[in-house]
């Protein structure tokens, strides 16, 4: 996984609430068998029309929007379908942060495992973030000091420390898991003996 | 200390837990399909790993495989590499798998019961969010993304963080023709898409022991829909009399060591929740959606909503814009409202229980002319035995589509779709914009709610053909 590093762009602003996976990536492009190449079907059915021509006022169509590495939407973003096909395409588009009031739990996970930073701010900042976005001005994010700058103005966000590192560090799950390699050993060995049907039958 | 069902699944799992809570849990069981494995088992080989419990993995194909004819195989190039895929590595990684022509195949959510996979107690993941299905055995269900998915297959374990505790009651009767569907629906309604995120629910009351295992499966189900990733029910003895014996329960002395371990499964008197509601039966109607979240759900009785009487501005927008999409005006009677097709089916209400209500609706009657109606059972065997109980005979003669098995127009993978601006009446789970097609118009409804849309043609109230 790449380490995220302090991130420098114009963000865009998706004011919707609830966007659900099925929008950020619909099912036709799950068909793949690879994790690269969905970001030009981004948001796809509200990015092109039935012809497959672009919407010219869908804001990732829009200069310089269309290169925002930064996203910041309505509540709530990410619910419904379990598929990584989304911060896949997200990330394949360039987006590396996405900043709501709130995520589905899948989605959000989801992100760390990809280098994506999802944002938590309240409603407040979101809309003063929002606004900003109409300036079109770069805005910086940086994981490290946790803060979030935009013009004169920053704001501080939390996160889960050990999220926090994965992310800076570029850091493989898998392997850290298979550190504990000896202590899942002896788990399996205790469910031999204690509920001997779980690997037997 | 008291402690919730939840709190002890938990803690049984645990393999290793840092100081901030990040935890390492052991997976019992774990269901594969096509969708969401390749680039899990493509990190395993680029990473050199192997599959650690081949035997607690079960792999089925069932988002993109035809529902008409197969003997032709599958005409999409991209679904039939994906589905070919899926049989490439499970052989390679010594996965059993239930291939498209074995008569056990079906939605991955339908088979784990059916075969005795899911199993109360136990920690069963899936690369897909509808997994939840399962908790409805009291066991810890959820949905993961295909780098967890990577990671249980390398490590039959999986790195989470608690949830808090929620439990939703549900006491007193069902009304005749009022489903469990309707009361996820309701739940859904009141509590909102996002009312779930963060807890996993505890169904509990006397409504809900009184509700068969299937029933139970159709709650569980939608919870995600609700925003909770894991929604579960004490299991009792309904659950223990349905696995026994199915093919992968645990056997002879097995059996009697895992019933005693069941049945000591249950939220402790006076374990602490973090959120509760209570909802009364009698209270539960007949329901339908009318927006594009499961959220957006009204009484069969009801009007479609005035985006003018809110004062939440994002609900206001939402409202609009689902209305829009919808192509429907606010105070219209939601029974007056005009379908073009009808779906039984999907992980939701695919089993065979969902197929004899909708039956009981549609028998001696007819789809009405101008609606295309499906069936579309939840697995092989749930339409084998459909097929013996001469329900295929009943949808047939009414007019339905009878077809093979698999998520079908639930998500529209395959080539069973919504065209756009068509209204579909659709026992599955999520009425997205999109979702079953682009531009298709979903509505979500219990079986017999979606039969009695096949015969009206419009959207209607089961309890006018109840006998």
């Amino acid at each position: 996984m790449q380490k995220f590093k302090t991130i420098k762009s114009i963000p865009a602003y998706l004011s919707i609430v609830n966007i659900d996976t099925d929008m950020i990536i619909p099912k036709q492009f799950l068909k793949t068998i690879k994790r690269t190449g969905l970001g030009k079907n981004l948001f796809y059915e509200m990015r092109y029309n039935e012809k497959g021509n672009a919407i010219e006022d869908f804001i990732l169509n829009t200069k310089p929007f269309n290169e925002s590495k930064i996203l910041i939407a309505g509540k709530n973003f990410g619910c419904g379908s379990s598929r990584e096909h989304a911060p896949w395409a997200l990330l394949d588009f360039g987006i590396t942060c996405v900043i709501s009031s709130s995520y589905a739990d899948i989605f959000y996970n989801n992100c760390f495992k990809n280098g994506i930073l999802p944002i938590i701010l309240p409603d407040t900042k979101i809309k003063e973030l929002s606004d900003y976005s109409k300036r079109k001005e770069e805005i910086t994010v940086n994981l490290e000091e946790q803060k979030i700058t935009y013009g004169n103005n920053e704001t501080t966000f939390e996160i889960d420390q050990f999220k926090k590192k994965c992310l800076l560090e570029g850091l493989d799950d898998i392997a850290l898991s298979l550190e504990k390699n000896p202590k899942i050993t002896e788990f399996e060995k205790k469910l031999v003996t204690n509920k001997p049907w779980i690997l037997n039958d | 200390m008291s402690k919730t069902l939840y709190d002890k699944i938990w803690d049984e799992h645990l393999v290793h837990e840092q100081d901030d809570g990040t935890s390492l849990l052991y997976v019992d069981r774990h269901l594969v399909h096509e969708v969401t494995s390749p680039q899990a088992f493509e990190g395993l080989r680029n990473s050199k790993r192997q599959v650690r419990q081949p035997n607690l993995t079960l792999a089925v194909a069932d988002h993109n495989v035809p529902t008409s004819d197969r003997s032709k195989g599958i005409a999409d190039v991209e679904s039939k590499l994906q589905v070919e895929t899926l049989e490439k590595n499970c052989k390679e990684f010594g996965i059993k798998l239930f291939g498209m022509n074995d008569k056990r195949q079906g939605i991955v959510h339908i088979i784990g019961p059916e075969q005795g996979f899911t199993q109360p107690g136990s920690i069963i993941v899936c690369g897909d969010s509808h997994t939840a299905t399962h908790g409805a055995f009291g066991s810890l269900a959820f949905g993961i993304g295909t780098s967890e998915v990577e990671h249980v297959l390398a490590t039959q374990t999986l790195v989470q963080k608690k949830s808090k505790n929620f439990r939703i009651k549900v006491d007193g009767e069902l009304s005749i023709g009022v489903t469990s569907k309707d009361v996820i629906l309701q739940i859904i309604g009141k509590i909102g898409t996002a009312g779930g995120t963060g807890y996993v629910i505890e169904y509990a009351g006397s409504l809900i022991s009184s509700l068969s295992v299937e029933q139970r499966m159709t709650i569980c189900n939608m919870t995600i829909e609700g925003g909770a990733r894991a929604g579960l029910i004490e299991p009792d003895q309904k659950i223990f009399d349905y696995l026994k014996d199915r093919p992968m329960s645990p056997k002879k002395d097995n059996w009697n060591k895992a019933l005693d371990y069941w049945s000591k499964l249950k939220s402790d008197n006076g374990a602490k929740f973090d959120k509760e509601i209570t909802l009364e039966g009698k209270d539960i109607m007949p329901m339908v959606t009318w927006g594009t979240s499961p959220q957006d759900v009204i009484s069969i009785d009801e009007k479609i909503p005035n985006p003018e009487s809110e004062t939440d501005e994002d609900r206001k927008n939402s409202i609009e814009r689902s209305l829009k999409y919808m192509g429907l005006k606010p105070g219209t009677a939601i029974k007056d409202v005009k379908i073009d097709k009808v779906f039984i089916g999907s992980c939701t209400n695919g089993r065979i229980e969902d197929l004899r209500d909708a039956a009981k609706i549609i028998r001696n009657k007819k789809v009405a002319q101008h609606v295309y109606a499906m069936v579309v059972p939840g697995s092989g065997l749930v339409k084998q035995q459909a097929e013996q109980e001469g329900l295929d005979k009943v949808f047939k003669e009414s007019g339905f589509d009878w077809r093979e098995p698999g998520c079908s127009m639930c998500l529209a993978m395959n080539s069973d779709k919504l065209k756009p601006e068509e209204r579909c009446a659709s026992t599955s789970n999520r009425n997205f914009e999109g979702r079953q097609g682009r531009g298709g118009r979903t509505h979500l409804v219990s079986p017999g709610m979606a039969a009695a849309a096949a015969i009206s043609g419009s959207l209607d109230d089961v309890r006018k053909y109840q006998n």
